[in-house]
């Protein structure tokens, strides 16, 4: 029993540096890259979404229509797997890395649109009453309003992100579960890494948190509440 | 300074303002009064193209728009004649995550691209000039109705309009806050700025105006010096409108 345990214990303590490095360098990096791609793609479809040309509006919507219809799981089969049957061949992280970005983007322009809409209309007479175009009252005026309001839903999916990326594991980006898996396949011992895989995430994800918790924070400092 | 001929504007088919004349010299205070869905706010929309008449033709110091049936909406048409004019808004609408002194400044440093140090020295006599040179750091919360509003009447002035448009600036105040908000307009008056107000303040429009307006479904049903339309209006509606406020 004793034995058992000191085994354990060390398979625990041998492995948590490996997969801790393979976190920052693979998980942190790859969350943070889609997430900004993400955003980007966020904000081009919020805009078409809400802008008056018929074609803009009708290519983001499909676009979100589809991302969100569908699993992600399915979605990276498709980009890393399936691509490659059309002479299309991406590299498992560069792959995993489209599939988040696309991900992100189309869950958070609806997060982005809802909060440039909740900018009363007022806001926008007020900035073209002092003579700005439209560019310049949706830059200056509108968007740190719809930001402050847009930060919480983002920092809820930048926190999923974390987590989703361990899907990347099954197309064979060597992230952090990826490791899990493999030290997994030479010491025997799944519930323990998988264990001490969840608590590493666990410790990413808060954070995060409180990170985000502190960019709130920060945002509401003009706002009555 | 201002000339509106023949303008006419509708919503989804139903006309609201059904052919205004009207002009405004330089210098003079035009009140506009009436009752509620006249189209008071519509016309006063359609002098800063936050509404794009339907049809007409308006003229707001030297830049001019001709509303034909195949107009259409061109940013770079619109901006010229817009900045000719600032607006106060009922709701103050000012910008809440920017100071007061932020908000008098931004159309200075965005739009006219005054130097920073201009454009804070404008804003801050803008805001000395209406009573808030002690208030200028403070985030439009932090501020009660008349004091925002004031700010609202700093920003627009910050730009030198050649006219300010001012739509029931006082209605959504506290009675009690009333009379700074028009104190700031009346000063403006005697300082020569030209100005066109809505409002429903019936003894400031007799205190400030130099013309009286009175609007009626989307007609200028009369026009005089507030005494005439005050105390002899010459029109059925004018005198029911009036008797309608005094019970
Ligand atoms: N954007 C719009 N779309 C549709 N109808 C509108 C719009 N703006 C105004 N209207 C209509 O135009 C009419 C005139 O409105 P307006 O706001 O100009 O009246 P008003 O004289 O300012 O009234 P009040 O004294 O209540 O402010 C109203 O019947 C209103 O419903
Ligand atoms: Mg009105």
């Amino acid at each position: 029993m004793d034995m058992l345990s000191d085994r354990i214990i060390g398979i625990v303590v041998d492995s948590f540096l490996p997969l801790l490095v393979t976190g920052i360098t693979y998980t942190i990096p790859l969350t943070f890259i889609s997430f900004a791609i993400g955003l980007f793609l966020a904000f081009g479809t919020a805009y078409a979404r809400l802008s008056s040309n018929k074609i803009l509006y009708g290519i983001s919507s499909f676009y979100v229509w589809v991302i969100r219809g569908t699993p992600l799981l399915v979605q990276l089969f498709i980009i890393f797997y399936g691509l490659p049957n059309m002479g299309i061949t991406i590299g498992p992280l560069p792959a995993a890395v489209i599939g988040f970005s696309l991900s992100v983007g189309a869950y958070n322009s609806e997060v982005i649109r809802a909060a440039i809409q909740s900018v009363p209309k007022g806001q926008w007479e007020a900035a073209y009453s002092i003579g700005m175009t439209r560019r310049q009252a949706r830059r200056r005026i509108i968007l740190p309003q719809a930001i402050r309001v847009a930060i919480p839903p983002l920092g809820n999916s930048f926190i999923s992100l974390v987590k989703d990326t361990s899907l990347a594991a099954t197309i064979t980006v060597t992230e952090m579960f990826q490791k899990a898996q493999q030290i997994t396949a030479f010491t025997y011992e799944p519930l323990v890494l998988y264990c001490e895989v969840a608590v590493i995430y666990l410790m990413f994800s808060t954070v995060l948190s409180t990170l985000r918790s502190r960019v709130e924070t920060r945002l509401e400092r003009y706002v009555a509440k | 300074m201002i000339e509106i001929r023949n303008l006419h504007k509708s919503f989804d088919g139903l006309e609201i303002l059904k052919g205004i004349e009207l002009t405004v010299e330089k210098g003079e205070v035009v009140v506009i009064i009436g009752p509620s869905g006249s189209g008071k706010t519509t016309l006063l929309r359609c002098m800063n193209l936050l509404e794009i008449p339907t049809q007409g033709y308006v003229r707001i110091g030297k830049e001019e728009l001709d509303v034909s049936t195949k107009w259409r909406y061109k940013e770079k048409v619109v901006l010229p004649i817009r900045q000719q004019s600032g607006m106060v808004f009922q709701g103050y609408n000012l910008f809440p995550h920017k100071t007061a002194l932020e908000n008098v400044m931004e159309g200075s440093v965005i739009v006219k691209k005054r130097p920073h140090a201009e454009a804070r020295q404008r804003a801050e006599e803008m805001l000395a000039k209406v009573g808030l040179a002690d208030r200028m750091n403070m985030y439009p919360h932090q501020l009660s109705g008349g004091q925002q509003q004031r700010v609202g009447i700093a920003r627009a002035m910050a730009l030198d309009p050649s006219v300010l448009l001012f739509d029931e600036p006082t209605s959504a105040l506290d009675p009690e806050l009333v009379s700074e908000v028009l104190k700031a307009i009346k000063q403006l008056a005697d300082e020569g700025m030209t100005m066109v107000i809505v409002t429903h303040e019936m003894g400031f429009a007799r205190e400030v105006a130099d013309r009286v307006i009175f609007m009626d479904a989307g007609h200028i049903v009369e026009e005089d010096k507030p005494e005439e339309i005050f105390e002899r209006p010459k029109h059925e509606r004018t005198r029911q409108f009036l008797q309608r406020l005094q019970t």
